[in-house]
């Protein structure tokens, strides 16, 4: 102990000098750049899918309606309100936000006299609002991959001159790993129109539980293994994913389940009908709209019939869809399922010709009419009148159904819908297996970005051969001397709509091309044949603009018919599915308001 | 050394179960509670002394006062909802917990992390070891009287978690190092701000060592006061700067490095004599370690490169059976994580050595017979205890 040891201590009084360290006023430092501090909420590029909720470890955010927001596509019209009683300000809602709309500001102070404020809803009106400063996510950090799982696919060159499904559907690996970029937000089941539970089936995926998946196809949707491959998929457009890069590949995913589960335990788990319960329903038409009616009625225990125009079951998903997008035995395997219920199915009966709707009426407590859009509609344009030219409608169905069909060279497609590449890649195919070259030119309206059919048509339909000529009208088929089809004249496209939107194309007729071939298919839209109903039926129902008018539960406005599908509303298979089940409802009601009465 | 020199002969007797057998009723003993509130108590515990005179006969340590069931709130969170708690099951340094808890879910997980993010770590690491050790140097001077020091090293804490602020987005529970990587990049300018404060820092140190280890009245309340026998290292689990100071020359970064340590150079500081005045002169020694530390990850780590690994949908993260220790060593010694996995999106099982546990409850009863009243406080705080650790 030495006398040094008593003194040094002293130096401390140095700093008596110094001036002080500390911040006298606190309140307005400015925190650091990427502070973690209050909420910010971009309302408007927020959709509401709740996945901050989902994340939050404290329960702290809660998803709630908020005046000026609706519900719409893709938008549940909730936003997260965050509780600050609970908050612990790790920012993990920030991480995984889906569009990036969630963020903190560095502001950290606030004071106020009512507890209750600090439960409040980022993005209205709080004095950070538009502080730029705060937590923003790092690039790179997407929460669930932006890319799509990859999938096999046949080569363009080995599809050319046959009907062999292109798409390979998912494998284990590619379907979990697409499942797993699944963030379970249900954005995708409000758009769907049968409302199929997908979050859950992907999870079914993920948990390798094909089971219960195929279970979950089956209580919204007997056609899963068509959906599986030919659905329009609208829920794809409302993804969540699709804020960061693809949106989750659902169709495939439901393919993967239903290619995973063997037919038999597919009849298996769907089970079996309840105990007939005496009533007895007719459908006319076998498409998807009048057989998911079917297989309604048939599982509560009614005796259901369906009579089918044509040799076999399945309407458009046969006659109109090509093989190499839908093989037949896959629609064979939903079909099955439905005859497992007890649905009897008779072919080759047309309705009004084989048999008359009368007696349908006579013989059963209710008739729906499932009738479809059987008649492909004309251009009228001078020259389309007569032979070479035809309906793409008619084409397909006597290609489905092994028919001749004439297969010239050369031959142009009008129509720049789904059902022009899928006539025109069929022709495409035909042409190759017969002549060994493609010779199909596609005219359509619309310039190339506003196609009407999806964009992967585009690119495979060029990649088999297809030559695509956007922004052309067709003005003419042209003839020679003996009358066969040499071509199609038409004059490029201005316009489509006039101002008040209405369809009303403009052309500059100085640009004018004549586009070769023996043969003009027309593919710009269908129409329902209703010839079946005859004149006095068709005088007493109620019409909506050429069409059979129905309520909500697709009722028309004879107590006895229904009516559902393309031939009412349409405009596709998940469509026909979802109101299926709807006319299949309200024709339980009134079989069982009939049973109460009697 | 010390004037107060009781009559050992009068004290109690162990009991045939070993413990002794107090007579409060005779007068000569007190109890008397140091804690849970108390100045001379690190954090919410309390040491409930029987006392004889001015010497202690005997100590027991009470916890519980800060339990969260933090474990099991574990078991109740998926993979990426537990990262936001671990941090606070130790707030002094709480990014160890980060760490440890992150290295354990990528090792069950397979998931590789980014060679940047390791180095962001042992940063991180460095600078909360740096600031614990502010804390400790402030709570053994303020347990001995000597305000002084405390307040000095609040300030450099206080700069430090400036550091804190702009690197990680938060001062004291920074929720920066997560599964599969960091949260971000060094801001610019980052390291001319963080020498900054490591020489301001090493002014303060310096006024330390004068007024603190060049002090006699320091050195004669710590000199061989608080001796822990090394032959008990091993029975009561001892580890870090309270094993380095009797000698065994413990450190988790040398002897099983993780992280980048074995590309760093540092020698872990040690002492021999085992008591207070060591405890504290190997901590003071391991400050500098940390400050050239932190100099040297600054200047070697990458310029640049991905922080984070590409992770699976933490919203339905499932780990596969699967169990693992991870262990580093703290500013307190190995600090560990013990966590069990059973394939599904939740952790089985996560137990959290923290070095306090042995530390402060059975080794402080062991030590505080025969001490001094005013000796307690100091004793307690050289073993660098710190409660919330102790309640997981
Ligand atoms: C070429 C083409 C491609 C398509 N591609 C897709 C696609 O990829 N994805 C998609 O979701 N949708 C697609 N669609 C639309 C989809 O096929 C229809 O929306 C759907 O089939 C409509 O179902 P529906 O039950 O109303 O009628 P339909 O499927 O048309 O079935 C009606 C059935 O009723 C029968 N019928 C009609 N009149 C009588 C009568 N008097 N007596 C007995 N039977 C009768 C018909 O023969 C037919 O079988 C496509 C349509 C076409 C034309």
């Amino acid at each position: 102990m030495s006398l040094r040891e008593v003194l040094t201590p002293f130096t401390a009084w140095k700093h008596v000098l110094d001036a002080p360290v500390t911040i006298p006023d606190p309140i307005g430092r400015e925190a650091a750049e990427r502070y973690r501090g209050f909420h910010q909420n971009d309302m408007e590029t927020c959709i509401g899918c709740g996945t901050c909720e989902a994340i939050c470890q404290n329960g702290a955010i809660d998803m709630v309606p908020v005046e000026g927001q609706v519900t719409e596509k893709g938008d549940s019209g909730l936003r997260p309100m965050i509780d600050y009683g609970r908050c612990c300000w790790c920012a993990l809602c920030v991480d995984v936000c889906m569009t990036g709309s969630l963020t903190m500001s560095n502001e950290y102070t606030w004071v106020d006299t009512d507890p209750d404020a600090f439960r409040f809803i980022p993005g209205l009106e709080e004095p950070w609002k538009d502080k730029e400063a705060g937590y923003r996510r790092e690039g790179g950090r997407e929460l669930s991959g932006t890319k799509r799982s990859h999938m096999g696919e046949l080569a363009p060159a080995l599809r050319g001159d046959n009907f062999s499904e292109i798409c390979a559907g998912f494998t284990r690996e590619e379907a979990i790993l697409e499942a797993d970029r699944c963030v379970e937000c249900g954005l995708c089941v409000a758009t769907c129109p049968a409302h199929m539970s997908i979050p859950d089936y992907i999870a079914a995926v993920r948990d390798q539980d094909y089971d219960r998946g195929l279970q979950l196809l089956y209580e919204t949707n007997p056609f899963s293994e068509v959906c599986g491959r030919i659905c329009t998929h609208k829920c794809e457009t409302s993804c969540a994913a699709l804020h960061e890069g693809d949106p989750i590949a659902i169709r495939w995913l439901k393919r993967h389940i239903i290619d995973n589960v063997p037919m038999e335990r597919r009849l298996e788990l769907v089970g079996g009908a309840k105990p007939a319960n005496g009533h007895r329903v007719a459908i006319v038409g076998a498409g998807p709209g009048g057989l998911t009616a079917a297989y309604d009625l048939a599982r509560e225990g009614c005796a259901v019939t369906v009579f089918e125009a044509l040799a076999a079951p399945g309407g458009m998903m046969r006659y109109g869809i090509p093989e190499y997008r839908l093989p037949y035995d896959a629609l064979d395997r939903d079909v099955a399922v439905i005859q497992a219920m007890g649905v009897e199915i008779r072919c080759n009966m047309r309705v009004g010709r084989d048999i008359a709707l009368d007696d349908l009426k006579r013989d059963h407590d209710a008739v729906i009419l499932a009738i479809g859009l059987q008649m492909g509609r004309g251009t009228r344009i001078p020259g389309s009148e007569g032979p070479g030219v035809e309906k793409a409608v008619d084409l397909l169905r006597r290609i489905t159904a092994g028919e001749d069909v004439p297969v010239p060279e050369r031959v142009v497609v009008i129509g720049g819908g789904n059902v022009a590449f899928d006539i025109a890649r069929s022709m495409a195919r035909l042409q190759k297996a017969t002549h060994g070259t493609v010779g199909v030119t596609l005219t359509a309206l619309e310039d190339r970005a506003h196609f009407l059919a999806d964009a992967e048509e585009l690119i495979e339909g060029a990649e088999e051969g297809v030559e695509i000529i956007d922004k052309r009208g067709p003005q003419e088929v042209m003839r020679d001397a003996s009358g066969a089809v040499t071509g199609l004249r038409s004059w490029a496209v201005t316009s489509i709509f006039d101002d008040q939107g209405r369809f009303a194309p403009a052309y500059d007729q100085a640009d004018e091309r004549v586009h070769e071939g023996a043969m003009v298919i027309e593919a710009i839209g269908q129409m329902a044949d209703v010839s079946l109903l005859g004149a006095e039926l068709t005088e007493a129902l109620d019409w909506n603009r050429g069409r059979i008018a129905i309520d909500a539960g697709f009722r028309t406005s004879e107590p006895w018919l229904f009516a559902v599908g393309d031939a009412v509303k349409g405009p596709d298979v998940i469509n026909a599915v979802a109101d299926g089940h709807r006319v299949a409802q309200s024709v339980m009601e009134r079989v069982s308001l009939q049973e109460g009465i009697s | 050394m010390l004037s107060f020199q009781p009559d050992r002969s009068q004290y109690p007797q162990p009991g045939p179960d070993g413990r002794l057998e107090v007579d409060l009723e005779t007068g000569k003993y007190l109890k008397l509670w140091q804690g849970p509130n108390h100045p001379g108590i690190t954090g919410n515990m309390s040491v409930e002394l029987t006392v004889c005179g001015d010497e202690v006969v005997e100590g027991k340590t009470h916890v519980g006062y800060l339990h969260r069931g933090f474990e099991k709130l574990m078991e109740r969170r998926t993979f990426i909802q537990v990262f936001p708690i671990v941090c606070r099951v130790c707030v002094p340094e709480p990014d160890f917990n980060e760490y440890c808890y992150a290295a354990a879910v990528e090792e069950l997980a397979g998931i590789e992390v980014p060679e940047m993010a390791t180095w962001m770590r042992t940063l991180i690491l460095e600078m909360g070891r740096f600031n614990s050790y502010m804390m400790f140097l402030g709570g053994i001077s303020g347990s001995l009287g000597l305000g002084l020091v405390g307040q000095w090293m609040t300030y450099v804490r206080d700069l430090m978690l400036d550091r804190f602020e702009e690197l990680t987005g938060a001062r004291i529970y920074h929720m920066f190092i997560l599964p599969g990587g960091v949260r971000g990049h060094l801001p610019e300018g980052f390291a001319a701000r963080m020498e900054e404060v490591l020489q301001t820092a090493e002014k303060y140190l310096a006024d330390v060592d004068r007024v603190m280890f060049s002090n006699s009245v320091f050195r004669l309340r710590t000199e061989g006061v608080g001796v822990i026998d090394p032959a008990l290292f091993e029975r009561f689990g001892v580890t870090g700067p309270n094993a380095r100071a009797g000698g065994v020359v413990k450190d988790v970064r040398k002897d099983s490095p993780y992280l980048v340590y074995d590309q760093l150079d540092f020698i872990p500081a040690s002492g021999k004599d085992s008591d207070i005045f060591t405890r504290v002169k190997v901590r003071r020694a391991d400050i500098d370690n940390s400050i050239g530390l932190i100099r040297q990850i600054l200047e070697k780590m990458p310029k640049s490169g991905p922080v984070m690994a590409r992770l699976p949908n933490v919203l339905h993260w499932k780990i596969p059976r699967g169990e693992t220790y991870i262990k580093g060593e703290c500013s307190r010694g190995e600090y560990g994580y013990y966590m069990v996995t059973d394939g599904s999106g939740y952790p089985r099982r996560i137990n959290v050595r923290g070095p306090s546990y042995t530390h402060a409850m059975a080794l402080l009863e062991h030590l505080i017979p025969g001490t001094n009243i005013s000796d307690v406080a100091a004793l307690m705080v050289s073993l660098h205890t710190y409660p919330p650790e102790i309640e997981r």
